[in-house]
């Protein structure tokens, strides 16, 4: 277990998030779900940067085993990129909601076919 | 000219242009310019080609730092093939955009429209042309982001559930994607895709290689739209303004297929992906489901554009099915359908933009009676719908034809029976199209100012429907050159 816990903690986390996505049936709730499922993966990502008894990636007199900060500086692009997702989709949740008044997906269904 | 940055212009020329429509919120300065940066973007990738097929792959480092430290692009062939086809097809869509929009989207949102049309185009140039696998992950997210702002531009309001549903899936495939390349980094401790090809025999064995190249492909398929992972894009495409659909279903699933051929065929290595992970049987078994099951959902469909969207689906399992015989007559037949199925849709869904110009629907029996009043676009119904089935003398048959030939060569004679069902259930749902158009009287109420569409929108689909059947007849562009690839891609499997 030691050594791996965190592991076990991202999978824990990815797989309640996709649970959320397709068990919700609100919008937002569907949102928090792919949030919770993209966070999952930002934890994966600097876990990876991990040496183990390495010091931080700055550069210090007596220091020579550093932590791995490519991963990081990876994942702070994919950070930025989530944001981007969720305000887009932020965005559209205001936008179904001024159109239908609701954000619940059979509700919605049923309004189209009211139509 | 130097030929220098000559590989990044076809990304750097729409990235900077994009901007420019939120300062300058006039539609025509918007049509115009994202058009010449359209035509800079093609005039690119063809002298990319020509220079690909002289000379052979470009290199281009960014910020002058060698791979396998900085970001690098590599275009070889396949990677040209693909950026002449993306660049092309949606240079010619975004001709028809201007009146497109006139009728689909209010007038504020015009120019913001083709600010986020050209942040697609470069985000799917970029996926194509980049040799780093992150890079790529950069650029599919932003083509998605902008894909899902086009198909929710429009005033239907159904459009914006289908492009929440779009972002949902898109967002999950990308994040798949995401996760497979940082298993694969942990595998490898490399991004860039050359050093990963050479660095991957030796660390194949661990399982954080293996669940990489597991996630990556899922993630693909998400993003192509492979049965049954398709489920996306049937709303999208039905509920997004016509020249959007027409745009996508033409350019973004293809790059997805692409993304698919570069990790499996050049980075993971065919032999072993294929083989050892049992992804040939999986992917095969599904390809063949989409092309029953999409064929006869197209056929069932009452709406114009959701029946294409489910041949879309069909034509993509085509492609997969002639990528996963693996060897060079079927990549030869998967690359040849992907180029031809791009005209194709291109040129029916802009079809019908024209169709709804006037006030027209896009139900079936909208189409009614059109081929007396609207005899052009009725004609390029005609030639995207007869590509469709597979006709000989039109580009569709091409694909068809070669991918019966290597089903042939390799004795999977259950595969043409698939192509025969899918070809039968296509002939049903385009006679479905033309037996609208021609033998059915017109709807008696309204319908008096349904005439002609205007030429801005009539010579694009006119250019694409002339190019299903130049391509039907001359192959040298299409599956001449499908065939260098595939022979090139054979090589390195």
């Amino acid at each position: 277990m030691n050594g791996v816990a965190h592991a076990w903690l991202i999978v824990a986390l990815m797989m309640s998030g996709l649970y959320i996505v397709m068990a919700s049936a609100h919008l937002f709730k569907k949102l928090i779900g792919l949030s919770v499922f993209q966070v999952s993966v930002f934890m994966l990502y600097i876990s990876l940067g991990v040496v183990e008894g390495a010091a931080p990636p700055i550069v210090e007199p007596g220091v020579d085993a550093y932590s791995n900060p490519l991963p990081h500086v990876l994942i702070l692009t994919a950070i930025v990129v989530g944001i981007a997702t969720m305000a887009l989709a932020l965005a559209l949740l205001v936008r179904i909601r001024r159109a239908y008044g609701t954000l619940d997906e059979a509700a919605l269904a049923a309004k189209d076919e009211d139509a | 000219m130097s030929a220098a940055w000559l590989p990044v212009l076809p990304v750097v020329a729409p990235l900077l242009a994009a901007p420019l429509w939120l300062v300058v919120r006039r539609p025509q300065v918007a049509w115009w310019g994202s058009m010449a940066v359209g035509a800079v973007a093609f005039a690119a990738a063809a002298a990319l080609l020509v220079t690909v097929l002289r000379n052979g792959p470009v290199d281009y480092a960014f910020g002058g730092w060698p791979p396998p430290i900085g970001i690098a692009y590599r275009i070889d062939l396949l990677g040209a093939f693909v950026l002449v086809l993306v660049s092309g097809v949606s240079w010619v869509v975004s001709w028809a955009g201007g009146r497109g929009v006139e009728r689909e989207v209010d007038e504020p949102r015009r120019a913001l429209f083709f600010s986020a049309y050209l942040l697609c185009l470069a985000g799917l140039s970029g996926m194509v042309l980049t040799g780093d696998l992150f890079n790529l992950f950069v650029f599919l997210e932003i083509s998605s982001l902008s894909t899902y702002v086009l198909v929710a531009a429009g005033r239907d309001r159904r459009a914006l559930p289908a492009s929440f549903r779009y972002l949902i899936m898109g967002t999950v495939g990308a994040t798949f994607v995401l996760i497979g390349i940082g298993l694969l980094y942990a595998g490898t401790g490399t991004l860039n895709m050359a050093d990963l090809a050479a660095r991957l025999p030796e660390a194949f064995d661990r399982r954080a290689v293996h669940t990489g190249i597991v996630f990556l492909i899922v993630g693909i398929a998400i993003k192509a739209a492979l049965f049954p992972l398709h489920h996306w894009l049937p709303d999208a495409y039905a509920r997004a303004p016509g020249v959007v659909s027409a745009f996508l279903a033409a350019t973004a699933t293809k790059v997805a297929i692409y993304v698919f051929i570069r990790v499996v065929f050049f980075v993971f290595g065919a032999q072993a992906t294929l083989e050892a992970l049992a992804v040939q049987h999986t992917l095969t078994a599904l390809a063949a489901a989409a092309v029953v099951f999409g064929s006869w959902a197209a056929l069932r469909q009452d709406d114009t554009k959701r029946l294409l969207a489910y041949s879309s689906v069909a034509q993509i399992g085509y492609i997969v099915l002639g990528l996963m015989l693996a060897d060079v007559a079927g990549l030869q037949a998967g690359l040849t359908h992907l180029f031809n199925h791009a005209l194709m849709k291109g040129a029916l869904f802009l079809a019908l933009v024209a169709v709804v110009y006037h006030g027209g629907g896009q139900r079936l029996s909208d189409l009614a009676g059109l081929g007396a009043r609207m005899p052009l676009t009725a004609a390029v119904i005609v030639i995207g719908g007869l590509s469709l089935i597979g006709v000989p003398l039109t580009a569709g048959f091409v694909g068809k034809w070669l991918l019966v030939e290597a089903a042939a060569a390799k004795g999977a004679w259950w595969l043409i029976a698939v192509v025969v069902v899918g070809s039968v259930f296509a002939l049903g749902y385009v006679g479905r199209m033309l037996e609208a158009l021609y033998f059915r009287a017109p709807a008696a109420q309204g319908g008096a100012g349904i005439a002609e569409a205007p030429l801005g929108l009539l010579v694009p689909a006119l250019v694409l429907a002339a190019a299903n059947l130049y391509f039907g007849i001359d192959t040298r562009l299409s599956a001449g050159l499908a065939g260098r690839v595939a022979a090139a891609l054979g090589g390195a499997g």
